[in-house]
């Protein structure tokens, strides 16, 4: 299937005081009508810039997109003018963002949020959008979304606030979801429970989604696919069966093997510790970023970056020594 | 809310105890024979001593204390030379000049101050916002008197547009209107832009963005809401100063308020006048507080269900 969303060798630029370097390098993964991409990285990989790039909501002056193309429905998002990217942003493409604590205005009240949005893409007037968002919230499992409508957010659990922010990034039904670690502020019971409604949603919607986590298990759970994130780029990319039987790249190797159970329910784990730390962006030795940590590497992974390129069939991984498949 | 008011009311005769007693003190401390000076520099003795008794101040200081104290509660504020007799009246007529000229001042600051600071917060870094700030900080730097004598030998003395000083219609609130706001203007402007600037890192701009709203939008929609909570406080919290700025404004431009008395007051050592000019004062100052906080409650909702 042709992906909706598909971006081409898409780099985010940072120019701080000191430094210019890039965050996202060269990126390119695309995601179909009712697929969840998921994309996993340690910290610092480059997955919010990646998100935020994908809106065109990099933080200013700071992040800029370098070079790439990110093309949805025959425009490319990063050539597009702002206002046809007002017409897209929370209406054909919904964002869900990590911190429901901070992520809603504390002075509003959470209903006229949502219905804000509906409003504004879909013209609807202040009392079908508030209807509509009554029904969201009912979509979303907010008990007694009447009376909830008028909560202000800090009336609202964790929980029930990024059921809010789900309700708002679904209202419009997108036709791309983000959402940048949906669950990570959220204690277990939560999560879980978030998850569920996130999926049953977004299945329901048939949103091409990227799903970006720290959470293997989340990615067992939920994911169609996986794209692996190491130092700004993808380092590995296959379904998510492929990728938990038989990993290619050694970042994703170690990533799963200190892991044993990584499907079974329940069990939510972050990424493991794998030895020695991510080097820094702005000093990246000029072969393979992962080179200085790996098993395996040789002397050519010390000066010559390996390509992300098929190594089976669906199967896409940047490794000179890839780990074999029987493994 | 009910039981708040009761509260913060049930506080201000507190307050104005104390700030009695202390005045008693002070002017009690002052050197001087008070019947004498009541009396006038060509009383005799006899009618000094007349004096004394009448106003009591041959009693004890406790007893003294007690009667000015218990003449306060009935609105008895003593006797005032200038008035020859109880000031109060005569405080209470000025109050409504002062009144209007800091109610001008604050609808000037909010007019002015609040979009100088959004715009330049807006356009941080940019012309606007060094244009902006530049005015904050020489308005800042200007004592208000100079710039009122500024504005006089300005607006009324060579152009002639305003009058330059008495209460004769609107015109006449211009000059020092300007003169008493300029510092509350730079310094709400000053905070205003802080607070946008910060407000516009947070994380529900970036939501309101990802709806699709346009940095105009998001700006207005979302962020002035969550401005106007420390911008009220501090507009609020200046206001009563502003009473004390209206002394010398007042004075320098004519205006018949309550500042412009506390002057006369003072030169011709009016002692009871003073003390009763400055319990309304700071009367004034507590319920303008007061009205800040339930204004502040009424832009703070996490405030009003706490
Ligand atoms: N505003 C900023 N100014 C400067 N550098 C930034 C800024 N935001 C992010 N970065 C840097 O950009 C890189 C990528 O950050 P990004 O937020 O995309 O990581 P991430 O994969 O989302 O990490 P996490 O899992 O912690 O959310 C990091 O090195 C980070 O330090
Ligand atoms: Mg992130």
């Amino acid at each position: 299937m042709k992906p909706l969303l598909s971006i081409e060798g898409l780099t985010v630029e940072l120019s701080t005081r000191d430094r210019t370097f890039e965050a996202v390098s060269d990126l390119t993964f695309g995601v179909s009508r009712n697929e969840v991409l998921a994309l996993v990285g340690e910290s610092g990989s480059g997955k919010s810039m990646t998100a935020m790039a994908i809106m065109r909501l990099l933080p200013e002056p700071v992040a800029e997109i370098a070079s790439g193309r990110i093309m949805f429905d025959g425009i490319d998002l990063a050539s597009a003018g702002e206002a046809s990217l007002r017409g897209i942003r929370g209406n054909r493409i919904g964002l869900i963002f990590q911190e429901p604590m901070t992520s809603l205005n504390p002075s509003i009240r959470v209903g006229p949020q949502v219905a804000e949005v509906l409003r504004l893409h879909k013209g609807l007037d202040a009392d079908a959008a508030r209807h509509r968002v009554e029904e969201l919230f009912e979509q979303v499992r907010i008990p007694d979304p009447r009376r909830r409508y008028d909560d202000y957010p800090h009336q609202m659990s964790g929980g029930m606030r990024q059921r809010v922010v789900i309700a708002l990034a679904l209202a419009c039904d997108p036709d791309v979801l983000i959402a940048d670690e949906p669950t990570t502020a959220l204690d277990v019971t939560t999560q879980a429970q978030i998850l569920e409604t996130f999926r049953d949603l977004q299945a329901s919607v048939g949103a091409a989604t990227i799903l970006i986590t720290h959470d293997l298990a989340v990615v067992a759970e939920t994911a169609d696919r996986v794209a692996v994130m190491y130092a700004g780029r993808i380092v590995e990319e296959t379904t998510t069966e492929r990728l938990f039987a038989a990993p290619r790249h050694p970042y994703t190797h170690g990533l799963l093997g200190s892991i044993p159970h990584v499907a079974e329910a329940g069990a939510r784990e972050r990424l493991p510790e794998i030895e020695g730390t991510v080097p820094a962006l702005w000093a990246l030795p000029p072969g393979c970023a992962f080179a200085p940590r790996c098993p395996r590497a040789g002397e050519r992974c010390a000066t010559e970056r390996p390509p992300l390129a098929d190594i089976e069939p669906g199967h896409r991984a940047a490794c000179w020594y890839p780990v074999e498949a029987a493994a | 809310m009910i039981g708040f008011l009761a509260r913060r009311f049930a506080t201000i005769p507190l307050v104005v105890l104390g700030v009695v007693t202390i005045l008693f003190i002070i002017f009690k401390s002052v050197p001087g024979d008070e019947a004498a000076f009541v009396a006038g520099a060509t009383a005799t003795q006899s009618e000094i001593e007349a004096v004394r008794v009448q106003l009591g101040l041959d009693r004890p200081l406790v007893e003294q204390y007690a009667r000015h104290v218990s003449g306060l509660v009935v609105g008895d504020f003593g006797y005032s030379t200038t008035f020859r007799g109880n000031p109060l009246p005569h405080i209470i007529s000025r109050l409504p000049a002062t009144l209007a000229l800091a109610a001008a001042a604050i609808g000037l600051t909010i007019l002015i101050g609040i979009p100088a600071g959004v715009v330049a917060a807006a356009y941080r870094n940019r012309l606007p916002d060094y244009l902006i700030s530049l005015s904050v900080v020489g308005l800042l730097a200007i004592p208000n008197f100079w710039l009122g004598m500024l504005l006089i030998a300005w607006l009324s003395v060579d152009l002639g547009l305003l009058p330059s000083f008495g209460a004769s219609g609107p015109a006449s609130l211009v000059i020092p209107t300007l003169a008493l706001a300029a510092r509350l203007i730079a310094l709400v402007a000053r905070m205003t832009r802080g607070v946008v600037i910060e407000e516009l890192r947070k994380d529900y701009v970036r939501t309101a963005r990802a709806k699709g709203l346009s940095k105009g939008l998001a700006l207005r929609r979302h962020v002035l809401r969550n401005v106007m909570i420390p911008t009220v406080t501090v507009i609020g919290l200046q206001a009563g100063y502003l009473l004390g700025g209206s002394v010398v404004v007042e004075r320098l431009c004519a205006w018949p308020g309550i500042g412009d008395l506390l002057l006369t007051a003072v030169s011709v050592r009016d002692y009871t006048l003073v003390q009763g000019i400055v319990m309304i004062f700071v009367v004034s100052f507590l319920v303008i507080n007061i009205a800040v906080e339930v204004l502040y409650r009424f832009v703070n909702p996490r405030l009003r269900y706490a």
